[in-house]
């Protein structure tokens, strides 16, 4: 079953399109959902919660319709905001207890798993400070412990790094990716900043302007993608005209000549080319291809202005 | 040994593996309780969070400070009934006695049970859980009124019992007591909801408390003064002005139900208080709705 199904999904608000005949099908695991602020992430998001209903389109998470169903899949998916959304006058336990509270659980069973999450998140020893006293860090933490209480099926997290320094990020980082991986909850991860998430996801969502750019595995991306960088000392256009006459989509970039890897045997036909022009080979290396370039031949990511959300 | 009581060694199946971490994560396989159950728990928390418990000692200390005054005046009432045998202060009359009071508290404590939400932004948090934004609204209103009613009635309780050890003509006083003390606290209610309605509603607009308390506030004092002035032109307008403010407003109604006399000259208007009562609290509820329905989540 498909964690997440969309089919056409639009939302149209008096001045802008949010969200633009998406149509997705994301699977289970850590999935990043790409694309600049105002592409249109926050309006999916609402929109998966059943918080915000479609202007048109179908909508299915964790199998169920969120215009139906939403209560049941608010009981089941965790949600961590972008902003600070924390009351600085409340002790984290008892904040995160309550929240757990809010999600269905028993007393008990809430003020256990609110200790739990707490130390999952790394606040173990903190957890009975004001969270008005906490770091931006530390803050950061108690809004994921909110989301992960009630141990949910699915994870929304809302630009989880922001305003972290480079430890803090790394450290919200990996643990995000222990969530989807020890902890088995699949994780949206929602940021603007694709070489974060690209380092912990399985797939990857990019969004721009509420159309759907791309939706794989990270995997299958960079696999498909790689490329071959060929250097030659001299006559490097001798090379390029003679592997395009091989049936190669040689791309020039300098004094470097990129070819995608195909096959095994891209290599042979490269090897050949150079032998029978007689060049010196400087050098012949697969690069792989970070995600980023994939979307480079795209339509950039560009601001939209007062973009409803 | 029966083969049920051996205890069985076996491992509970882990489905990732079976490498069990020092800190392993565990999933939840206990009940989980849906919306009518989260807005209980809403409820409970808001009402404990009225009266500052759970809270800071500070935000103690202005309920208490209040609570502390009603039932100092329910006391002397109670000492002065046991002195002298005639009651100097009736049960529904406590309630207008000490609006001043409640008035101050609804001021501090709805904002703290509303506009401190808005503040801290924590409203996302609560609207991607089961409960809905109307229950959350309808929750925290449900919580200062009764909070309000507390405020009011349990000081006629104690009244109440004061007033039944003072009596001396048995079942029948019993009964007569009981009666006044059912009026007493059914007007209390009227005004724990009329006045909750409103303070939630004012407090839900802003984000501030300070300011919030000082609309709640303002709204009832500067009321005051028009009514008593718009009364003294008499007429149709005199007796029906009171309306407008909150607290001469359910006297007039408190006259017309109960007949007391409360210095309120609703005239032949009484009904024309019911339904302006009724309408102003369907509006504020309306209005508290709608608040919700719009505010960023």
């Amino acid at each position: 079953m498909a964690l997440i199904e969309t089919r056409s999904l639009t939302k149209r608000y008096p001045r802008v399109t949010a969200l633009d005949a998406f149509t997705v099908d994301i699977e289970p695991g850590i999935i990043g959902l790409v694309g600049a602020n105002g592409a249109g992430k926050s309006t999916l998001i609402k929109t998966l919660l059943g918080l915000s209903s479609p202007t048109s389109g179908t909508i299915r998470v964790l199998g169920l319709d969120p215009a139906r169903d939403g209560e049941a899949i608010r009981g089941r998916v965790g949600y961590m905001p972008e902003h600070d959304s924390l009351p600085p006058d409340m002790v984290a336990a008892e904040f995160v207890t309550h929240m757990a509270r809010m999600s269905g659980l028993p007393r008990t069973a809430a003020r256990e798993r609110a200790s739990e999450a707490l130390r999952h998140v790394g606040l173990y020893e903190e957890r009975y400070r004001q969270i008005g006293g906490y770091s931006t860090g530390m803050k950061q933490r108690v809004k994921l412990a909110q989301a992960l209480v009630h141990d949910p099926d699915l994870l929304l997290l809302d630009e989880p790094t922001n305003g972290l320094d480079p430890a803090g990020r790394d450290a919200m980082l990996a643990l995000v990716h222990r969530i989807g991986t020890e902890f088995g909850i699949s994780v949206m991860v929602c940021s603007h900043l694709l070489g974060e998430v690209e380092r912990i996801c399985d797939s990857l969502v990019a969004i721009d302007s509420g159309k759907l750019l791309r939706a794989d595995r990270i995997s299958a991306m960079t696999v498909q993608r790689d490329v071959l960088a060929i250097e030659v000392d001299e006559g490097t256009e001798r090379l390029e005209a003679g592997l395009a006459r091989a049936g190669l989509p040689v791309t020039r970039e300098g004094r470097i000549l990129l070819v995608p890897l195909e096959s095994d045997q891209t290599y042979d036909v490269i090897l050949g080319t150079v032998a029978e022009l007689d060049l010196p080979l400087h050098r012949l290396d697969q690069r792989r291809h970070r995600v980023a370039e994939l979307f480079s031949a795209q339509p950039q990511p560009r601001e939209v202005e007062n973009r409803a959300s | 040994m029966p083969a049920d009581i051996v205890p069985t060694q076996a491992a509970p199946v882990e489905p990732s593996g079976g490498v069990i971490h020092d800190i392993g994560y565990q999933r939840y396989e206990g009940p989980r309780l849906g919306r009518g159950y989260a807005a209980r728990s809403l409820y409970v928390h808001s009402l404990r969070a009225a009266f500052g418990l759970g809270r800071s000692a500070k935000s103690k200390i202005f309920p208490w400070l209040v609570v502390a005054l009603v039932f100092m005046i329910a006391t002397v009432a109670v000492a002065v009934r046991g002195q002298s045998g005639t009651a100097l202060l009736g049960y529904l009359q406590f309630t207008d006695t000490v609006s001043m009071p409640t008035l101050l508290f609804l001021a501090v404590v709805a904002p703290e049970l509303v506009s401190r939400d808005l503040r801290a932004h924590v409203l996302p948090l609560y609207f991607s859980r089961p409960l809905s934004r109307s229950d959350y609204a309808l929750t925290k209103l449900g919580a200062m009124t009764t909070a309000a009613w507390l405020l009011l009635a349990s000081p006629q309780l104690l009244m109440f019992i004061g007033g039944v050890f003072s009596r001396k003509d048995g079942m029948s006083g019993l009964l007569d007591e009981l009666h006044d003390f059912g009026q007493g606290v059914s007007y209390a209610a009227i005004a724990a909801v009329a006045f909750s309605a409103l303070a939630v509603l004012l407090a839900s607009l802003s984000s501030r408390r300070a300011v919030a308390a000082a609309v709640i506030a303002g709204v009832y004092l500067v009321t005051a003064p028009v009514a008593v002035v718009l009364a003294t032109l008499g007429g149709a307008i005199g007796k029906v002005s009171p309306v407008i403010n909150p607290v001469t407003l359910i006297e007039g109604l408190e006259r017309w139900l109960y007949g007391r006399n409360t210095g309120v000259d609703i005239g032949d208007y009484g009904v024309v208080y019911l339904a302006v009562a009724v309408v102003l609290l369907v509006a504020y509820v309306a209005l508290l709705l709608a608040r919700y329905r719009k505010v960023a989540a």
